[in-house]
């Protein structure tokens, strides 16, 4: 299966990873060629069969709603790439 | 000592023939030795290690010891140590110092282990030959020219140079079994849901599972048995009764049934790796197994299955890295937007975003049903193909790898030919399945073989006692590479 530039551009937007032109193109290959080994999936007739999520089958647990964590901001901020007054900062997003 | 099993470290240690301090040190000499040429480690921190032995040394002294107190155990750096530098191998967490503790290193530290230090790996979990990690390839140290595996390639060999009497890895597709195999080492993936991922850094939440890689399965059980167990704050993590690891080592072998599956030794499978898989099931069969056939149809189908479920769960997972709560944000950009974009580009290396990038577009609009659902369903059919064969048998044999460690940069920028080479692993983690693998003898360039040994669900005691049988009939265990 081959992918278009195109393609490839939509999917970094999607991803929110920024790439050139250069990047797009070596990218555009590579992927094809990913694209090309997962194709072997279509082959198979799978009506009729369930699909499954997960190794176990499990049912997500149920909690008491009480509160079981201590405030820790300062730990968990500490490695942030910029923090005001226990805020996280980012540029403007609206004017 | 450097050779010495967990049992004899820990009997040293009883005994006071050594303490937690002066063990501690020697390891922590080996690696200031060997580690320039390995790369083994990411982070060593003498001082918090020696601290902790310390702290053990007093266990001891008040006859408090458990069988790994004292003893220094390397954690691969995808798992969260508080005050400890914890990258996952990316530039994106390069200065992520973790504020909390992994549900794994909470159980080392409660047994009073000691952190030697931080262990390479391939960026985020995602690689083969742990030649994708931010800090440098790890090298195989049997051939320094040779890759270790990956992605617990920091952990195997570190191991294997005996640089640590036993490390963490995690394994999503392999990444415990093939660079245990490629480093002539012993590892064991538990059943998924048997060892809590809390803390642990998330790649494909569906199958990523943590376990130990020691020099053999004996030491495995010791360190399984503090690893595994409940934790309420792992979705995922079973709520089952503690079980000892160990219980089962001692139990002959007579009348054991080994499932070989014909598709593991098809096209593909080098002629060395073949005799040596071959050599250790004829000794099995001289310790009382009996061989009966099996049938995996479904083997490879579980690379493109694969291929998609897991990038589709990263793409998910990393969202979480945007520059802002933790980890590497850009110096260049104009708005929120090219934030985001440019810290991404610039703090993930090429294959954690090729796979971002897959599982973004298999998600996407339009394209979810013939890639996510259909490989959903595929992995139903490759989970049956296990359950039909624990019919007939109580273990399932066959290679671990398809080759002995290849070389640091032969497989070049084709991600594809790297994927290809978790043939044998990748089929276990869809299903949930427990897998290891131990080392059976080296290829013909004297690098070491691995078997890998997949038991049913919750068979881990069963599988330990199995490697272990053998390792006390051969010696291929405790070979150690001349570095």
């Amino acid at each position: 299966m081959s992918i278009s530039l195109s393609d490839v551009k939509r999917i970094a937007s999607l991803s929110r990873i920024a790439v050139s032109d250069a990047e797009a193109e070596a990218t555009r290959a590579q992927l094809s060629g990913i694209f090309s080994l997962i194709e072997a999936m279509q082959a198979v007739d799978t009506s009729g069969i369930a699909p499954m999520s997960h190794a176990q089958e499990i049912v997500l647990r149920m909690r008491s709603d009480t509160v079981t964590e201590t405030d820790q901001h300062e730990a968990f901020q500490r490695g942030a790439p910029q923090v005001e007054a226990a805020l996280y900062l980012v540029p403007k997003v609206i004017e | 000592m450097f050779n010495s099993s967990l049992k004899e470290l820990s009997a040293q240690l009883a005994d006071r023939k050594i303490s937690s301090v002066e063990l501690t040190g020697e390891f922590l000499g080996r690696v200031g030795e060997l580690n320039p040429v390995l790369n083994a480690f990411i982070t060593v921190d003498p001082e918090a290690s020696l601290a902790q032995a310390r702290i053990a040394d007093a266990m001891i002294a008040s006859g408090r010891a458990g069988p790994l107190t004292g003893i220094p155990v390397a954690q691969k750096d995808i798992f969260c140590a508080k005050d400890w530098l914890t990258t996952c191998g990316s530039k994106m967490l390069s200065n992520f110092v973790s504020p909390y503790d992994a549900h794994v290193i909470e159980r080392f530290n409660a047994a009073g282990a000691v952190n030697l230090g931080k262990t390479n790996m391939d960026e985020f979990a995602m690689g083969s030959s742990n030649e994708t990690s931010f800090f440098g390839p790890v090298k195989n140290p049997w051939d320094i020219k040779a890759v270790p595996g990956g992605s617990s390639g920091g952990s195997a060999a570190a191991v294997a140079a005996r640089m640590a009497p036993a490390a963490t890895g995690t394994d999503t597709g392999g990444s415990i079994r093939q660079p245990a195999a490629l480093c002539g080492i012993s590892g064991i993936k538990p059943t998924y849901g048997l060892v809590s991922r809390y803390g642990m850094i998330a790649f494909a939440s569906s199958l990523d599972q943590g376990g130990p890689m020691a020099k053999s399965a004996e030491d495995l059980a010791i360190l399984l048995n503090a690893m595994a167990g409940f934790d309420g704050r792992d979705s995922t993590s079973l709520e089952r009764q503690p079980e000892d690891y160990a219980k089962d080592l001692e139990r002959p072998l007579a009348g054991l049934r080994i499932g070989i599956p014909a598709e593991y030794f098809a096209e593909g499978l080098s002629l060395d790796v073949e005799k040596a898989v071959q050599a250790a099931i004829s000794e099995y069969q001289k310790l009382g197994a009996t061989i009966v056939e099996v049938s995996l149809p479904n083997t490879r189908l579980s690379i493109p299955v694969y291929y998609v479920l897991a990038p589709a769960e990263a793409s998910s997972n990393l969202s979480r890295y945007d520059g802002v709560r933790y980890g590497y944000r850009s110096a260049n950009y104009k708005d929120l937007a090219e934030m985001y974009e440019n810290s991404r580009a610039e703090g993930f290396g090429a294959e954690v975003k090729r796979r971002i990038m897959v599982g973004t577009y298999v998600l996407s609009h339009g394209y979810y049903d013939a890639y996510y659902m259909q490989a959903q369903k595929l992995r139903r059919l490759i989970a049956a193909d296990f359950s039909a064969s624990f019919e007939k048998c109580d273990v399932i044999m066959g290679p671990t790898s398809p080759s002995t460690a290849f070389d640091l940069g032969e497989k070049g920028d084709d991600p594809v030919q790297m994927y290809l080479s978790d043939i044998y692993t990748i089929a276990v983690n869809l299903a949930g399945l427990p897998g290891m693998s131990i080392p059976v003898g080296f290829g013909d360039n004297g690098r070491p073989v691995g078997l890998q040994i997949i038991g049913n669900y919750f068979s881990e005691a069963k599988m330990l006692n199995v490697a272990h049988q053998y390792q006390k009939a051969t010696d291929w265990h405790s070979r150690m590479p001349n570095i």
